[in-house]
């Protein structure tokens, strides 16, 4: 860790500004960027499992948001059927929904990890450019599911009254809700820091420099990516169960296949293959959005010029440029 | 189900194929011979309609308008090439993603600023908007025959440019061998110009076509992006002919799934259960369709010359 000093100065120095956040909005009297930190906290969560397959894996998947999308339904869908009573339909039992944060959060990470293993099995069939459509393809197809299921509202979505219930934790309260999407986040970079120096992350990072040659000695490169991905799905599921709790609203829209660009900028902003970047580039697209949005109606003419300038001329990313050389774990 | 309403149901998949394949053609080439993932293709798309429907309405002339878009999405398609995406082609995949994800961002606000965000609508050509008896007592738009027609004529105009000239020559041997290409004294950046300005075309091209049957609106372009690498998926990346086969086959399970479907499930279930399910299906049938391609073939159904 000594020659990981300035990596481990702005890790800490970015801590203790999350740690800390509420309490300097509440003394701004701003109380409104409490919400806006927690959806940046949120998408962190969604951009970070999608680094793990995209920085360590090397998988291109432009689909991310189906996973967001299914795990906020999960939530969506079982308040729903507890609120009016009714039994979710083509279960072999009848159950009629929960509202509790324990049951519903773990749903939504095994719903989005499903998913991803029967996209992942197909999807990793292929390679490059193929890859990068058929992700984005299969995240299309849920969002034309999702459109014309009218069953959970189709076009409009299903509003989420109430929030989930955790045990000893009020929800509905934003402060409160920050920090569980903070715990959250935190729990997820440290899980995926330890996956990826595990012998699994050695196997998962050596697959992305040379399939050929892990293939060849013997190890079953493509079982490997698949558990990433199956993982990472996971992972994005809880992000969409903590975004329906934010937003209150679930969507076929948070599904949209400009969703799945945004969190690839997100990781592409912040440092492919560095997990940090993940919350920086979260943070930075979010916070960009939100103070062109207020500047001007027409912020996208500003932030696609940008997202140009970025790809051609800022290749390390943001966290690379701030924690230099020791920014990735390569 | 009656031979009539198959027939007509067949038309309509044809045409949509046809849609299909001119942006998938220019989609394809550009994969091919630059390997550059453009998603700012459905961009070029909107541009034709925008510039097709209003220069219509200005010059009460559909000709001139088609003329017009094809100029425009031709000169656009071109301008990216030179000013941002010729940085792009030695890059990796993700940075190409990025990049024209932001010139789709840029340009449809463009278009929301120049045009507003209300939808344009546009008629066809008066010579072309009755019916034709193709056989005798099925009447069927003279529009949607006047696609299919344009569509086939440009397919075959692009095997003769591909295959026949000197052009077509320098594309295949692009694809393949481009390095030679350009040691052999070929300028490449202007051949790669051209070619994006070709594809550039076809997709404004389409776009104007498309205008008298689409409300014309920001967001047209990502629809039926998505639709048109479907197309090259299933079809393989780079290979003309894929895009030809790729583009009536999902034209065809398309609208065959969205006609029959419904009526099928009616057979087991009540007719609004049956409705409802039939059109969640017909929905995803050609990712469904994708999905199956992979599995038999993951590089899809045609090998393009380049592999």
């Amino acid at each position: 860790m000594v020659t990981g000093g300035r990596k481990r100065i702005i890790n800490m120095a970015g801590l203790a500004l999350l740690l800390v956040l509420p309490l300097l909005a509440e003394a701004a009297d701003s109380p409104f960027f409490v919400s806006v930190a927690t959806r940046v906290l949120i998408y962190a969560l969604a951009a970070l499992s999608l680094d793990l397959i995209l920085g360590y894996g090397g998988m291109v998947s432009f689909g991310h948001a189906a996973f967001v999308g299914l795990g906020a339904y999960v939530v969506a869908i079982l308040a729903h059927h507890q609120t009016d009573g009714s039994f979710i339909p083509f279960l072999p039992g009848a159950w009629n929904g929960s509202t509790q944060a324990l049951i519903q959060w773990p749903l939504a990470m095994v719903v989005g990890g499903l998913f991803a293993l029967v996209i992942g099995a197909l999807s990793l069939r292929t390679s490059g450019v193929y890859f990068i459509m058929i992700t984005l393809a299969f995240a299309q197809m849920l969002y034309h599911f999702m459109v014309s299921l009218p069953t959970y509202g189709g076009q409009d979505g299903l509003s989420l009254w109430p929030r989930s219930e955790l045990p000893l934790v009020d929800l509905n309260d934003d402060v409160s809700f920050y920090y569980v999407a903070l715990v959250l986040l935190l729990l997820a970079l440290v899980a995926v820091r330890r996956l990826i120096a595990s012998p699994f992350g050695m196997v998962l990072r050596g697959a992305k420099q040379n399939e050929a040659r892990l293939v060849s000695l013997g190890v079953p490169a493509t079982r490997y990516k698949l558990t990433a991905f199956v993982i990472a799905g996971a992972i994005a599921g809880l992000a969409g169960a903590l975004l329906a709790n934010h937003t209150e609203f679930v969507g076929p829209g948070m599904m949209h296949w400009t969703r799945s660009g945004e969190i690839l900028i997100m990781v592409i902003l912040g440092g492919v293959g560095t997990l940090y970047g993940a919350i920086v580039g979260a943070a930075t697209l979010l916070l960009l959005e939100e103070g062109l949005a207020g500047l001007t109606e027409h912020w996208m003419i500003f932030l696609g010029p940008f997202l140009v300038f970025v790809v051609l001329f800022a290749r390390r990313g943001i966290y690379g440029w701030l924690a230099g050389r020791e920014a990735g774990d390569d | 189900m009656t031979a009539q309403l198959f027939l007509e149901q067949t038309l309509n998949g044809l045409q949509q194929g046809v849609m299909l394949f001119l942006l998938a053609a220019g989609l394809t080439l550009v994969f091919g011979i630059m390997h550059l993932i453009n998603l700012a293709h459905g961009t070029l798309y909107m541009v034709g309609a925008y510039v097709a429907a209003t220069v219509t309405k200005l010059s009460g002339s559909f000709t001139v308008g088609v003329l017009a878009a094809l100029a425009a999405a031709g000169l656009v398609g071109a301008a990216i090439e030179m000013t941002a995406l010729r940085k792009l082609y030695r890059r990796d995949h993700l940075d190409q993603v990025l990049a024209t994800f932001g010139v789709i961002l840029f340009f449809n606000e463009l278009v929301k600023i120049v045009w507003g965000p209300q939808a344009l609508f546009l008629s066809p050509p008066a010579a072309l908007s009755g019916t034709v008896e193709i056989i005798p007592g099925v009447p069927y738009p003279a529009y949607r025959l006047f696609i299919i027609g344009v569509g086939l004529a440009v397919g075959l105009g692009l095997r003769y440019l591909i295959v026949n000239t000197r052009t077509g020559m320098l594309i295949r041997a692009g694809a393949t061998h481009r390095d030679m290409v350009g040691a052999l004294g070929v300028d490449i950046d202007r051949l790669f110009t051209v070619v994006f300005a070709i594809g550039a075309m076809l997709a404004g091209l389409a776009g104007a076509m498309a205008g008298p049957m689409l409300a014309v609106e920001v967001g047209m372009g990502e629809q039926i992006l998505i639709l048109t690498f479907v197309v090259i998926i299933i079809g393989g990346i780079g290979s003309v002919r894929g895009a030809l086969a790729g583009a009536l086959l999902v034209g065809l399970v398309d609208t065959y799934g969205r006609a029959f479907l419904p009526l099928a499930m009616r057979a087991a279930l009540d007719p609004a259960a049956a409705d409802s399910i039939g059109a969640s299906i017909s929905n995803v049938a050609i990712y469904l369709l994708m999905a199956a391609v992979l599995i038999w073939r993951p590089r899809g159904l045609f090998q393009a010359y380049g592999g």
